[in-house]
């Protein structure tokens, strides 16, 4: 199983060795593929994790213990796509794969699971319509 | 075999009319030749919903009493000219407010078109026939007496593709450009864009009606930076930026859905707009013009990082659709800017309208200019 996730600490948390006990405790492959520390020294990180469902779900209780919060990129990422008029612009930044548009019929398409939270589309979004929680 | 605007609009008015979107008529010229295709349709409709910067709506927002001369205006914040008599004034759609610039005219316009209200301010210095100095009120569309869309450029004939070739992200109104060549933009709906159904514009001319943002508006005069020099390829389409129009409507009569505001990151405010214009098949030049198909149509892919944004390729709507593009022997991705979507949406509403007799074709009052180009502005002395 794989899952991909928000992982958000506080500075309390930062001097526990997280990635390590994931790897080490739960047998969990971890992909980091964005990591930020703001300057209040609390960070976020975009994770996918990769194991036993079991397992994987204890590491999820390991995280909430020490007060990791997650939260998987699906929820992460908001498009109101209600309000999407299908230009495509946010399309031209988004090299995941996550937003593209449909053939023939020129629609907006977004597959939450292939989001790295690189939080381009929400600048390339001419109708402000893209949000992501991902630090800050 | 020639047809006249009479006779297409009889066959309509008899309901014997065959309408087409352009993308049909594109779809049906993989088959059937010109003259078989002027025998067959009638007309065309043609379309694109995407950001057209030179737009905005003169607004007539009525007298107190006592009058005032209305000299210094703001909605919502943002200012709008009121350089025109007491209580006329325009609305840029690009004019942005001071406090935030992600908002502004085209906001204001969209705003006003859903009905919403908003805060006019307005100052005057008194004279003896305004001598009210200041309002503070509250305005809606059905308020004012009129708000008419004026549009100095719109649907331009074709546009070219951007890119950028510099080390860091450039923010443009052909969107977010990613570093070296990273990616490439394109706006016009292509095959369904009208001036490119038309590219001598023999029916497109001064008096022709449009659908401007779900209203009927008109062609008012040749769009700003018209330009008939750009070169063309053998279908006679032009290679980029080429010819433009001047287009008027009553906003009060434009729908939302066909209308949107919209803000360019680091660039500025814009208004994205939907319009559709049908084209009538009169004859055998014209059906073959109404055939143009994406891979007929050339587009220059240009440096947004270099001064003069040099064409750095040259390509078609059929290769910027496919989802990328050779640039200098990169391959790069690529993504639209206009929405073909809504383009669609108005080319098969206006298909309706046109078939219903709402829509009702006719020649153009006076040709737009055969021949006409764009001057640059040099920093010059004054002539002596």
């Amino acid at each position: 199983m794989r899952e991909k996730y928000v992982l958000e600490y506080s500075s309390a948390v930062v001097d526990e060795p997280v990635i390590y006990t994931l790897v080490k405790r739960f047998d969990i492959k971890v992909n980091i593929l964005r990591a930020e520390i703001s300057s209040g020294q609390e960070g976020s990180m975009l994770v996918e994790l990769e194991g036993e469902s079991e397992r994987l779900a204890e590491s999820r209780e390991y995280l909430a213990s020490v007060s990791v919060t997650l939260t998987p990129i699906a929820r992460s990422l908001s498009v109101r796509e209600e309000d999407c008029v299908h230009c495509g612009s946010c399309t031209g930044v988004c090299f995941s794969g996550c937003l593209s548009m449909t053939t023939p019929e020129w629609a907006l398409a977004v597959d939450r699971e292939k989001c790295i939270a690189c939080g381009l589309c929400v600048k390339a979004c001419p109708f402000g319509l893209i949000s992501l929680k991902f630090g800050e | 075999m020639a047809k006249s605007y009479e006779e297409i609009n009889a066959k309509i008015a008899a309901g014997e009319a065959v309408i087409l979107t352009a993308e049909e008529v594109s779809r049906m010229a993989e088959e059937l030749k010109p003259s078989e295709i002027a025998r067959k349709v009638d007309v065309v409709t043609t379309a694109t919903f995407g950001a057209m910067c030179s737009s905005g709506c003169f607004i007539n927002f009525g007298h107190t009493s006592p009058p005032l001369r209305m000299e210094s205006i703001t909605l919502n914040g943002v200012p709008v000219f009121g350089g025109v008599a007491a209580v006329d004034a325009y609305i840029g759609a690009t004019e942005a407010s001071p406090e935030d610039p992600a908002y502004g005219g085209a906001h204001l316009i969209e705003a006003l078109v859903r009905g919403e209200e908003l805060l006019l301010k307005a100052r005057g210095k008194g004279t003896d026939c305004y001598p009210r100095r200041e309002i503070e009120t509250w305005i809606r569309k059905d308020l004012v007496n009129e708000i008419t869309m004026v549009n100095p450029r719109n649907a331009y004939q074709n546009y070219a593709a951007a890119t950028n070739s510099t080390e860091r992200e450039l923010y443009t109104y052909m969107g977010s450009l990613l570093p070296r060549r990273g990616n490439v933009n394109y706006s016009t709906s292509g095959e369904l864009s009208p001036l490119l159904n038309d590219p001598y514009l023999r029916t497109i001319g001064i008096g022709t009606r449009v659908f401007l943002a779900g209203a009927q508006g008109f062609v008012s005069w040749r769009g700003t930076q018209f330009n008939t020099s750009k070169p063309r390829n053998e279908r006679g389409v032009p290679e980029s930026n080429a010819a433009t129009l001047m287009l008027t409507a009553d906003a009060k009569e434009m729908s939302a859905d066909y209308l949107r505001a919209a803000y360019f990151e680091k660039y500025g405010v814009t208004l994205y707009l939907g319009i559709g214009i049908p084209i009538p098949v009169l004859d055998e030049n014209l059906a073959a013009a109404v055939s143009v198909r994406n891979r007929d149509i050339p587009v220059l892919v240009c440096d947004y990082g270099a001064e003069g944004h040099p064409a750095l390729a040259r390509t078609s709507y059929e290769e910027l659709r496919s989802g990328y593009v050779a640039v200098e022997g990169k391959k790069v991705r690529t993504a639209p800017l206009s929405s073909l979507k809504k383009a669609r949406e108005i080319a098969e509403l206006l298909k309706r309208q046109v078939a219903s007799g709402a829509f009702a074709l006719a020649a153009p009052v006076q040709d737009l200019p055969a021949r006409s180009t764009v001057a640059g502005l040099a920093a010059r002395e004054r002539s002596r």
